[in-house]
């Protein structure tokens, strides 16, 4: 009797006496490491921004240096140049912490796995694609961007691309369990953004010419808030197939 | 795990052996009527149907554009059902069904778009044109293709129809999307002209109506014999070692569990 | 007269758990129950199932048969998290960031158990000059210990070890023979997965053997 009472008091010994880890407390840990890897690997990030440049400036060497050619494609040029220079970093999202098994131990986390999947994603846009939204007044520059559509092509980007590495994230999470992916999360993912760029390029065209281009940005902050609630469930999900193997 | 409230057919037609015999016993049935109608159909909208009086003759390609079109929105939802119940439940047949609906779905896609453009030239002048259907179909089929894809990436088989059924089941909001399009934006696509709900209010007129419906009612069927003998001949490579199989194949006695000896 | 509760229910129990891949069978059914203070070692050669088994009770892969419990209740994310303890072979931890930071990560998604830091952790298990050098500059050995000051450091009453003593010299493996004892003494329990002759410091271990 007294072993049993001991050995209950003993469990609950383990239990009481740690120091629980809450949500926020969590979320900000998995931040703080993304952050102090993608530091570490801070080379890497300027990739995405050279390329982008080198893009942006090859097509006025293409397309002849006309400013007013240049000026009406200036806004889809760039939407399609930032969308293209996300995909390398969407393709590694969570291939490495599969590989490391952190995500086995994401799984057994008191956290949902939900949440630290969003959080994931809130650090992957800040490390990589918030550099690129900065430079936009450069690249801009470079395709002789109408100087007053320039805040509206910030506000398209900043709507469009969280959205499309939510969307991202999710074939990320099912690309990664799969041995020869290649190609393959591009394949899955242009088509998907084909009705994001749509949208985002509606409202710099609509912009530039001189008409209300709210609607558009307004119907990709509905897709973005639905994309916020459910994408990180559907990561989730893929996440835990991934990690069956 | 006992699965008492599932009717006990269900449960018997889920065993693999069961299901390649019952499978094969319908399909030739299924494909005779799915052709007998297609021939009534066509020939109900190639020669009885009158011409049309804005667009002549012309119109006659949507005995085949709208009946593919229903399909593909029509597979779409049950690789999508059948992913669900693949991806919960973890039931084999339920994953090569969804598997097997894709190569479907996305020819059907393709003939719709194809017929479509061909279609769009006589009628708008353009071969294509970036509006909200069009563009929603187009992704549709990128959406088949992402699912064959990724079932092909993996090399356990199992695994990787969870995570296609997964992608079905996150692209699916893309079929609300195609069908409302023509209600939601001004599309060059023409509206809604036949109602499901009460065919008599469509305003289609009833000599063009009918040949329509036959028609969805022979790719419907044409459908379903195209995956039960699919789902068959993945069923036999992907159990190819059980006992059923083997017996299938070297002609002994079969028993009727599809476990290995 | 204080009457004293019931027994608690064991920490880990399988009732006729098996699990099969590709309609061949892999282990099973095996009926064991884990409880408070006890450790169970699984026994067997290469490609019996001790991965497949550990992966099972942790979560990882859904059982083919039979049900698991944890504290009694049915396993699910509820019943584990925050419970469990998982060393497989991955390690768990990224090579760029050092061992203070991978387990300072650790530590802000678990939690900590009262009293352990992450250094006193790695103090214990005797890698303290290593503690800001990036993971990739260790050895297997010391890689590993690093696996097991994440033990000591995290709270969970259930620990799930697979192949723990594989890399480690002889005084690795007095340490993790030491660790699982003072688990075991404060009321946890531990499985462990072994396939070599290795000394197993608990004479009081309960054994399963799997047959490939």
């Amino acid at each position: 009797m007294a072993s049993t009472a001991q050995s209950i008091l003993g469990g609950a010994s383990v239990v009481t006496a740690t120091e629980r880890a809450g949500t926020f407390a969590a979320c900000r840990a998995l931040l703080r490491r993304d952050f102090v890897l993608a530091w570490r690997r801070r080379g890497e990030l300027f990739l995405p921004l050279l390329y982008a440049v080198i893009v942006a400036a090859l097509f006025p060497f293409a397309l002849g240096p006309e400013p007013e050619l240049l000026a009406r494609i200036a806004g889809g040029v760039l939407l399609v140049i930032v969308v293209l220079a996300m995909l390398p970093a969407l393709e590694s999202m969570f291939r490495a912490d599969l590989e490391d098994g952190t995500l086995e131990q994401w799984l057994l986390a008191p956290q949902p796995l939900a949440l630290l999947a969003l959080t994931r994603v809130i650090a992957h846009w800040l490390t990589t694609v918030l550099p690129l939204i900065v430079v936009m007044p450069l690249l801009g520059a470079l395709l002789n961007l109408p100087v007053k559509v320039l805040p509206v092509l910030i506000v398209a980007l900043l709507l469009a691309t969280p959205l499309l590495a939510l969307l991202g994230s999710v074939l990320s999470a099912l690309a990664a369990g799969a041995r020869r992916s290649g190609i393959l999360l591009a394949l899955m993912l242009l088509p998907l953004a084909v009705p994001v760029v749509i949208f985002a390029a509606g409202a710099v065209a609509a912009a530039q010419s001189g008409m209300p281009f709210i609607a558009p940005l307004m119907w990709l902050s509905a897709a973005l808030v639905l994309a916020i609630v459910l994408a990180p469930l559907a990561c989730a999900a893929a996440l835990r197939i991934a990690v069956e193997s | 795990m006992s699965r008492s409230y599932l009717p006990h057919w269900i449960h018997w037609l889920g065993s693999p052996p069961n299901f390649y015999r019952f499978a094969g016993a319908l399909r030739p049935w299924l494909m005779a009527i799915a052709l007998i109608s297609a021939v009534v159909g066509l020939y109900g909208g190639l020669v009885l149907a009158p011409p049309d009086y804005q667009q002549g003759d012309a119109y006659r390609i949507i005995f085949i554009h709208v009946p593919s079109a229903w399909m593909s929105l029509f597979i779409y939802a049950t690789m999508a059902v059948a992913g669900l119940v693949a991806l919960v439940w973890r039931v084999k047949l339920a994953e090569v069904i969804a598997m097997e609906c894709a190569p479907i779905g996305a020819a059907f896609t393709l003939v719709t778009l194809v017929t479509g453009s061909l279609w769009g030239k006589p009628m708008w002048g353009t071969w294509w044109t970036w509006d909200a259907r069009l563009t929603s179909e187009l992704v549709l089929l990128f959406l088949y293709l992402g699912v064959i894809g990724l079932y092909n990436a993996f090399e356990d088989h199992r695994r990787g129809a969870r995570a296609a059924s997964l992608l079905a089941l996150v692209g699916i909001v893309n079929l609300p999307i195609v069908h409302y399009s023509v209600q939601w934006w001004n599309t060059l696509h023409q509206g809604t002209t036949v109602n499901f709900l009460d065919p008599a209010r469509s305003s289609i007129a009833p000599s063009m109506l009918w040949p329509l419906l036959v028609m969805a009612l022979a790719t419907h069927l044409y459908f379903f014999a195209s995956l039960l003998g699919r789902a068959r001949t993945s069923l036999l490579s992907l159990e190819s070692g059980k006992q059923w199989v083997r017996a299938l194949v070297g002609g002994q006695p079969a028993s009727t569990t599809g476990a290995p000896t | 007269m204080a009457t004293f509760p019931a027994p608690a229910a064991p920490l880990l129990s399988a009732h006729r758990l098996a699990f099969s891949r590709n309609d061949e069978p892999v282990f099973g059914p095996l009926d064991f129950s884990l409880g408070s203070g006890e450790t169970v070692l699984v026994e067997g050669d290469n490609g019996s199932g001790k991965t497949t088994l550990l992966r099972v009770l942790a979560g990882m892969l859904p059982p083919g048969e039979g049900e698991i419990r944890f504290d009694g209740r049915p396993a699910s994310r509820d019943s584990r998290s925050g419970r469990v303890l998982w060393l497989g072979h991955r390690p768990g931890m990224n090579e760029s960031l050092s061992a203070r930071e991978n387990l300072g990560f650790l530590a802000g998604l678990y939690g900590t158990r009262a009293g352990v830091t992450p250094v006193s952790a790695m103090e214990r298990v005797g890698i303290a000059g290593w503690i800001d050098e990036p993971l990739r500059t260790l050895s297997a050995g010391q890689k590993k210990r690093v696996s097991l000051a994440r033990l000591l450091l995290l709270p969970g009453e259930v620990w799930l070890l697979d192949e723990p003593y594989a890399n480690l010299d002889r005084h690795g493996i007095d340490l993790v023979n030491a660790l699982i004892a003072e688990h075991c003494a404060r009321g946890g329990a531990a499985l462990v997965t072994s396939h070599g002759a290795v000394r197993f410091a608990d004479p009081n271990a309960r054994h399963i053997h799997l047959v490939a």
